[in-house]
C-alpha cells in the first residue's frame, strides 16, 4: 500500500511516462538502421524498459514508497516562476536579447516572490536596484570578462 | 614524490589568483543555503573555458573544497547547513554559537576541516599513482564494466530507491547516445535540431543541478525567512589550536572516517559527517554533552566532510569513476579540456594532474586562513533571500549554458533537462546517477564497440566480456553494489516510518 497521502495517480502518470519513453527508445533502437550504430542503445534500452515497467507496475499496484509527488499548492506557488523561466528561455532570450530578457525576467521574478508589500514604493525601488545590480554583474562577467557574444538585443 | 615538482605552478600569478578566487568564492557560496557544492562547481565550469586545463581545475577544485568547509558557517551561525555535508555540524555548532561561542565553533570547524582536508589530499597524492598504474592493465571490456560500475554504484548507493537510481542511470546512458554515432555517423534520437550535436555535458550539468534548486525555491512561494545571524565575538586562534590538540580522538575519528568513506564511490560528505559524529560520540568520555554544544561534535563532523574531498577524487582521477556528484561535475570539467582520467592523466598530462592536486593542498591552507576572516561576511551573504538567489541562479544557468559554445540550443537543452529533473526528483529519481550515465555513457559505448570488434575476431562477445578475472571481479562488484543497496533499502523500510521514506 502507498504511504498515507501519497499521490498514487501522480506516480502512475510519472512512471507511465517514463515507461513510454523507454518503450519508444527500445523501439527506435531495435528498428532503426544501421543496426551497428544502435548496438549500445539496444543494450541500454532493454535494461531501461525492464526497470521502467517494474516501476510502473509498482505504481499501479500502489507499492511506490519513495517520492513525495507534487501537491497542488506547491505547484501553484511554483507555476508563475516556472512560466516566467520558460518564456525567458524558450522565447525572450532569443527574441529580445539575453540581457534585456534576463533583466525583465529577473525583475518579474523578484516582484512575484518578494514578500514585501506590492503597494510600497520603497520595495519597488529596492527591486529595481537589485535588478540593475544583477544586470551589471552579468554584463561584467559574460560580456566583458568572458567575451561571450550573445544575440543582438532588441533595444541596442 | 613527483607532486613536489609542480608546486611552483600553483604559485604562478594566474593560478594563485584563481586559487584565491575559488577559495574565497567557495567559502561564500558554501555558506549560502540552497547552493550545494555540486551546483556551485557546475555553475563555475563555463568560467574555465578560456583558462588552461590546470588553471580551470584549480578554480573548480578550490571551489569544491571551500564550499564544503563554508557550509559550516551557516550551519553554526544560522542553523542552516550550507550543504548536506554540514548537517552533522549543526548539531553542536549552533548550540555553541547560541551560548556565545560562535567564533570558537567556527575556528574549530575550519581548523578541523584543514587537518581532515590535508590528510585527504595526501591520500589522494599517494594512492592515485598506484591505482593509475593498476589501471594500465585494463582493456576495453574492463573499461566498459568500470563505466557501468560507476553508474550502478552511484545509482544504487545515492538513491533512496535502488530501482529508481538505476533507472536514472539508464536515462543518463540513453541521453548520452543522442546525436551522431561516432563510427557509422548515423543519426540517433535527434528529435529536435538543438540535439544535432548531442547533449552538451556542461549545459546538462548546469540544468540538472541548478534548475531543480531554482524551482524548489519558487515552490516555497512568497515566503519570508527571517533568520537570525548570531554575532561572532572574538576568540583566540591559539586557544582554538590548543583545544583541537586536546581533542585528538574526535579529530582522528573524523579524519579517518571521512577518508575511508570518500574512497567509496557514491557515498557523499553527508554520510561522512554523520558517521564520524556518531562514532566520535560512541568513543567519547563526554557523550552526554553531544548535541548540547560540544566541540568534539564540530571537530568530528567537519574533519570528516573535508577529509572526504581528496579521496573522493581517487577513483575519478585513476579509474574515471567519480566518488561523488561533485566529482562527476569535475569529470565534466576535465573532459571539456580533452583530458581523460586514468593512466592518460598521469602519463600524458602530469602537469595538469599534479598542479591540480597540489593546488588542493595549498587550497586547504588558504581555506583555513580566509575561513576565519570571511565567516562573518559569508554569514551575511547566507541571508540573501531565496527568491533573489533563485533568480540569480536562473540567470547564471542561462548565460552559463549559452557561453559553452554560443548555442541557444544548449540553453533549451539545459532548461528542458532541468525542468524534467525537478519533476523526476519529486518522484524519487536522483540527478547524480543520471549525470554519471551521461558522462560515462560515451566511455562505456566506445569501449563496448571496441570490445565487440575484438570479440568478433577472437572468442565471441560472451567470452570477451564475461570471462577473465578482472571482468568477473568488476561484474561481481556491480552485482554486489546493487544487492547491498537493495538489502539496505529493505532493511531501512523495516525500521523507518512510511513518512520518513517519502520525505
Amino acid at each position: 500500500m502507498n504511504a498515507p497521502g501519497l499521490p498514487r495517480l501522480q506516480h502512475i502518470l510519472a512512471s507511465g511516462g517514463i515507461a513510454a519513453v523507454g518503450l519508444a527508445v527500445a523501439w527506435i533502437s531495435y528498428t532503426q538502421q544501421p543496426s551497428e550504430a544502435f548496438l549500445f542503445p539496444r543494450l541500454i534500452s532493454t535494461v531501461f524498459v525492464v526497470l521502467a515497467f517494474w516501476t510502473f507496475f509498482k505504481a499501479l499496484m500502489g507499492w511506490t514508497k519513495v517520492g513525495a509527488g507534487l501537491s497542488g499548492a506547491m505547484f501553484m506557488r511554483m507555476a508563475p516562476g516556472l512560466a516566467v523561466a520558460l518564456v525567458y528561455v524558450f522565447w525572450a532570450a532569443k527574441a529580445l536579447g539575453f540581457y534585456t530578457a534576463g533583466t525583465v525576467a529577473f525583475f518579474i521574478l523578484l516582484s512575484l516572490y518578494d514578500p514585501a508589500p506590492l503597494n510600497s514604493a520603497k520595495s519597488w525601488v529596492k527591486r529595481a536596484i537589485i535588478t540593475a545590480g544583477f544586470l551589471a554583474v552579468m554584463y561584467g562577467l559574460f560580456a566583458m570578462l568572458l567575451k561571450v557574444y550573445t544575440p543582438r538585443e532588441v533595444f541596442f | 614524490m613527483e607532486f613536489i615538482y609542480y608546486f611552483p605552478e600553483v604559485f604562478s600569478p594566474v593560478s594563485f589568483a584563481l586559487l584565491l578566487v575559488g577559495t574565497v568564492g567557495g567559502l561564500i557560496l558554501g555558506a549560502t543555503p540552497g547552493l550545494s557544492p555540486t551546483m556551485a562547481v557546475a555553475l563555475l565550469i563555463p568560467f574555465t573555458f578560456q583558462l588552461e586545463a590546470a588553471q580551470g581545475l584549480i578554480l573548480l577544485g578550490a571551489a569544491y573544497t571551500s564550499t564544503v568547509a563554508g557550509g559550516a558557517v551557516s550551519a553554526i551561525l544560522l542553523k542552516i547547513p550550507g550543504a548536506p555535508a554540514n548537517i552533522a555540524t549543526t548539531l553542536d555548532g549552533h548550540p555553541m554559537a547560541q551560548t556565545g561561542q560562535g567564533a570558537r565553533a567556527l575556528q574549530l570547524s575550519f581548523l578541523a576541516s584543514a587537518v581532515g582536508g590535508i590528510f585527504g589530499v595526501l591520500l589522494l597524492i599517494f594512492l592515485s599513482p598506484l591505482l593509475a598504474k593498476w589501471a594500465l592493465a585494463f582493456g576495453p571490456s574492463h573499461l566498459f564494466w568500470l563505466a557501468i560500475l560507476g553508474v550502478t554504484i552511484i545509482g544504487s548507493l545515492d538513491s533512496k530507491s535502488v530501482v529508481k537510481g538505476l533507472l536514472s542511470g539508464c536515462i543518463g546512458l540513453w541521453l548520452a547516445t543522442i546525436g551522431f554515432d561516432d563510427i557509422m555517423g548515423a543519426q540517433r534520437f535527434i528529435f529536435h535540431p538543438a540535439l544535432g550535436g548531442g547533449i552538451n555535458i556542461i549545459a546538462a550539468l548546469i540544468g540538472l543541478f541548478a534548475i531543480p534548486q531554482v524551482l524548489t525555491m519558487f515552490a516555497k512561494g512568497r515566503h519570508r525567512t527571517d533568520v537570525e545571524v548570531i554575532a561572532v565575538e572574538k576568540h583566540s586562534v591559539i586557544d582554538a589550536i590548543r583545544e583541537l590538540m586536546r581533542n585528538k580522538r574526535a579529530l582522528s575519528i573524523g579524519t579517518i572516517t571521512g577518508s575511508v568513506i570518500g574512497l567509496i564511490p557514491g557515498v557523499g560528505g553527508q554520510i561522512a559527517g554523520l558517521v564520524a559524529y556518531d562514532q566520535s560520540k560512541k568513543f567519547s568520555r563526554q557523550r552526554a554533552k553531544f548535541g548540547t554544544g560540544h566541540p568534539e561534535g564540530v571537530i568530528a563532523a567537519e574533519s570528516a566532510n573535508n577529509a572526504m574531498v581528496g579521496p573522493s577524487l581517487v577513483p575519478l582521477l585513476t579509474l574515471s569513476i567519480p566518488g561523488s556528484p561533485t566529482a562527476a561535475v569535475l569529470l565534466g570539467g576535465l573532459l571539456i579540456h580533452g583530458i581523460f582520467p586514468g593512466t592518460d592523466l598521469f602519463v600524458n598530462n602530469p602537469d595538469v594532474a599534479w598542479t591540480f592536486i597540489d593546488s588542493m593542498l595549498i587550497g586547504q591552507v588558504l581555506m583555513l586562513i580566509f575561513g576565519l576572516y570571511v565567516a562573518g561576511l559569508a554569514a551575511r551573504v547566507a541571508q540573501v533571500p531565496q527568491y533573489v538567489m533563485a533568480a540569480v541562479v536562473l540567470g547564471l544557468a542561462v548565460f552559463g549554458s549559452y557561453s559553452v559554445q554560443s548555442s541557444i540550443g544548449d540553453v533549451y537543452v539545459m532548461a528542458a533537462l532541468g525542468v524534467m529533473m525537478y519533476f523526476l526528483e519529486r518522484f524519487g529519481f536522483s540527478a547524480a546517477p543520471l549525470v554519471l550515465g551521461l558522462i560515462l555513457g560515451p566511455i562505456a559505448e566506445a569501449n563496448f564497440i571496441q570490445g565487440s570488434m575484438i570479440a568478433s575476431a577472437t572468442d565471441g562477445l560472451g567470452a570477451y566480456f564475461l570471462t577473465g578475472t578482472l571482468n568477473i571481479l568488476l561484474i561481481g562488484m556491480v552485482i554486489a553494489s546493487v544487492a547491498y543497496s537493495a538489502w539496505m533499502e529493505l532493511r531501512a523500510r523495516r525500521f523507518l516510518s512510511k513518512e520518513d521514506l517519502i520525505a
